[in-house]
């Protein structure tokens, strides 16, 4: 079973995001970049999967900007190998595009499963998964929360319901997942493995054409305005108390006996 | 159990006395009992945690570790269920220790806890064994810098607050006399902050010369090495030098005792060495020209911090400068200087809250504050950035809001030289 976890870089939020406002662009240069946290719930699942049924877990990540350290950090969690697809790309490339890189790349290896993060938080609406499993005609799974190996190249999933409610679904491998979240929490990767991996491991590079297709036309970005402030009630406790029952009583949220 | 065999000689001469039958009886060694050491002998094989072993159960140990007096913990206790074979990798043990080195002071066998600890939980970090809160703090540290997962970029926005300006080395461009490394507490915590801004007032008001690495700072580490991640110190360490070697200076003065810890015993052996000093400690010598405008009439008492007093030593700079402020009455609590309690912050302790609380009747923190009320101190003083926010939540927890206050020896400092208008002593 060899399985191939998708990783990228997305921008940190920690740090603010470079708007240029005037041309309603982001500054891709100026931002720094982190692994996208559900992409490293999709590494854990498939290292997971790993230790249960020994599979092989190759991390593929375009060369957006540094992946490197991403890359080892995988390789230091315990990924067998590790593959970077570089081009002529940068971290302005679209999720459409990444997707048909990956998926270029995938459908010339072997692979029996792909893993990754069901959303990042530059695609809210799970596009890299779906994309992914569309280019290689693959059926797709997302949301889930568990992967394990059944018989015959059979694949157990859990995938998440609103309300509470859990599926659980058996599909044919080849198949695309979308994680949400790992068993357990991603593990840790000390920074000397990572470095000492660094040192004696090499990262495979594949090189890639651009990708032919769609591009979008023109984006704006705009700051969100904001609508109305939250108010602080100050003043003791019977003022705090008074503010409140004046405010329910405006929206006409007090039930008079 | 096997018997006792009584050896005696007829005759025996001991430094020419002449002892006859009983008088020279003796017992040939037997084995008490046997236990299975492999337990043991895992931990004590991990090199820098050898000493473990040499512990003979004397309990000196257990009268004086802070973490005891909260729960149920000491060197000798961790030795004794270690060989009984409960392996320290897998217990919660391992991680309540706060390298306070109150310990190594009293112990006869050098069990030391300062060498133990950092090499047994690098072991279980590597392993998967530490607690999620713990390597929380490790990536935020490893991706920001700082433990607190920060923006990187915003290191040296607090500047912005100081009222004076605070030259930047790489905007600067001349050698400086001080090289000010500020630590990461000291940069984002909002009271942090303040005593920042009240040190660098100082610092300006003695017309000191002196620079920040701003930005191009990172966390000292040395909590991070003494919690299990070697490694991200090196790390740390290795960008810390080379950044610091880039520019002129005579001599860092530090913030944290933790990184002074760092740049007195570990930046050398990684080829960063340069002289340093605790900022109380450069402080005290410039007393003479300091200009106190004003007095505090409070009993003050101080909390020293455990990797300035016993890690290192320095009990009187601190103490000179509170002694120097006007009408200020020092007192002393019970556990000072030498035998000082710990605010429970090291060790990695200030990340492990979470982790603690199921080991511990209350948090050492608390201990302390209480402590320094029975003392009828209406202010603690602190000259470590882990314990203002420490000793402010204990405050609020052991419901003495009000009573005391907890300030860092820099905000007081200021104060009396009326460059802290802001400082609101109750
Ligand atoms: S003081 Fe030292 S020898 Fe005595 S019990 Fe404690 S660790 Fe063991
Ligand atoms: S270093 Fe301090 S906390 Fe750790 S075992 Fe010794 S006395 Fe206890």
């Amino acid at each position: 079973m060899r399985v191939a976890v998708l990783l990228k870089a997305v921008p940190d939020l920690v740090e603010e995001l470079v708007l240029d406002e005037e041309s309603g662009s982001l500054q891709y240069d100026e931002m720094s970049y982190v692994p996208s946290e559900w992409d490293d719930q999709a590494l854990e699942e498939a290292l997971i999967l790993k230790e249960e049924s020994g599979a092989q877990v190759t991390a593929i990540a375009v060369s957006t900007g540094d992946v490197d350290t991403m890359l080892f950090t995988a390789l230091a969690k315990g990924a067998d190998h590790v593959v970077k697809i570089t081009g002529d790309f940068d971290a302005s490339m679209s999720n459409w595009q990444q997707a048909r890189v990956l998926s270029d790349y995938v459908r010339e290896q072997d692979f029996d499963m792909v893993l990754s993060g069901v959303q990042a938080i530059d695609d809210v609406d799970g596009q890299i998964p779906g994309l992914v499993a569309g280019f290689l005609n693959w059926p797709h799974a997302s949301v889930v929360t568990e992967v394990r190996m059944g018989g015959d190249s059979k694949v157990l999933l859990r995938q998440e319901y609103s309300g509470g409610l859990v599926a659980e679904i058996e599909v044919e491998s080849p198949v695309v997942i979308g994680v949400q979240a790992a068993r357990k929490p991603p593990r840790y990767a000390s920074v000397a493995k990572v470095r000492q991996v660094a040192k004696s491991v090499a990262i495979e590079e594949v090189s890639a054409g651009a990708p032919a297709g769609p591009a979008f036309a023109d984006i704006q970005f705009v700051r969100p305005v904001a609508a109305g402030r939250a108010e602080m009630i100050e003043g003791d406790v019977d003022a705090v108390a008074d503010r409140i029952v004046q405010i329910l009583a405006d929206h006409n949220l007090l039930r008079r006996a | 159990m096997q018997k006792a065999k009584a050896i005696e000689l007829e005759i025996a001469v001991v430094d020419g006395v002449e002892l006859n039958g009983t008088w020279n009886r003796m017992f040939e060694p037997r084995v008490i009992s046997e236990y299975d050491l492999s337990v043991l002998e895992e931990i004590t094989n991990i090199p820098g945690a050898e000493s473990l072993g040499y512990c003979y159960q004397c309990g000196k140990c257990t009268a004086v570790c802070p973490v005891d007096s909260v729960g149920d913990y000491s060197p000798r206790k961790i030795f004794r269920r270690t060989q009984l074979g409960i392996s320290l990798l897998d217990s919660p043990d391992l991680w309540l220790c706060t390298t306070c080195r109150n310990c190594l002071r009293v112990c006869p066998k050098e069990v030391n806890m300062i060498d133990i600890m950092p090499a047994v939980r690098e072991q279980a970090v590597l392993e998967g064994k530490a607690p999620a809160e713990l390597l929380t703090a490790f990536e935020n540290t490893a991706r920001y810098g700082n433990p607190i997962g920060e923006s990187a970029r915003k290191r040296a926005d607090w500047t912005k607050t100081a009222g004076v300006p605070v030259p930047v080395m790489s905007q600067k461009k001349a050698p400086v006399d001080v090289l000010w490394f500020v630590e990461c507490y000291p940069a984002y915590h909002p009271r942090g902050k303040e005593a920042s801004a009240a040190l660098a007032r100082i610092f300006a008001a003695l017309g000191v010369d002196f620079g920040i690495l701003g930005t191009e700072e990172k966390c000292a580490g040395d909590s991070q090495r003494m919690a299990g991640e070697r490694g991200l110190f090196e790390m740390l360490a290795e960008h810390n030098i080379k950044m610091l070697s880039k520019y002129r200076f005579n001599e860092i003065v530090v913030t944290d005792p933790h990184a002074y810890n760092a740049f007195l015993h570990e930046y050398p052996k990684l080829g960063g060495e340069w002289p340093v000093r605790h900022y109380t400690q450069f402080l005290a010598e410039k007393l003479a020209g300091v200009n106190f405008v004003k007095g505090i009439k409070k009993r003050i008492t101080f909390h020293d911090p455990c990797y300035l007093g016993r890690h290192n030593g320095e009990y009187e700079a601190p103490r000179s400068l509170l002694r120097a402020l006007p009408d200020v009455e020092l007192v002393e609590m019970g556990h000072c200087k030498q035998t000082s309690y710990c605010c429970g912050g090291g060790g990695g302790g200030m990340w492990l809250d979470g982790f603690t609380r199921d080991y511990a009747s209350e948090r050492l923190s608390e201990r302390r504050v209480k402590e320094a009320v029975e003392y009828g101190a209406e202010i603690l003083a602190v000259s470590c950035p882990y314990e203002v926010p420490r000793f402010e939540d204990a405050v609020k927890s052991t419901g003495h809001d009000g009573q005391i206050q907890v300030m860092d020896i820099a905000e007081l400092m200021a104060y009396c030289m009326g460059l802290n208008e802001g400082l609101a002593i109750s």
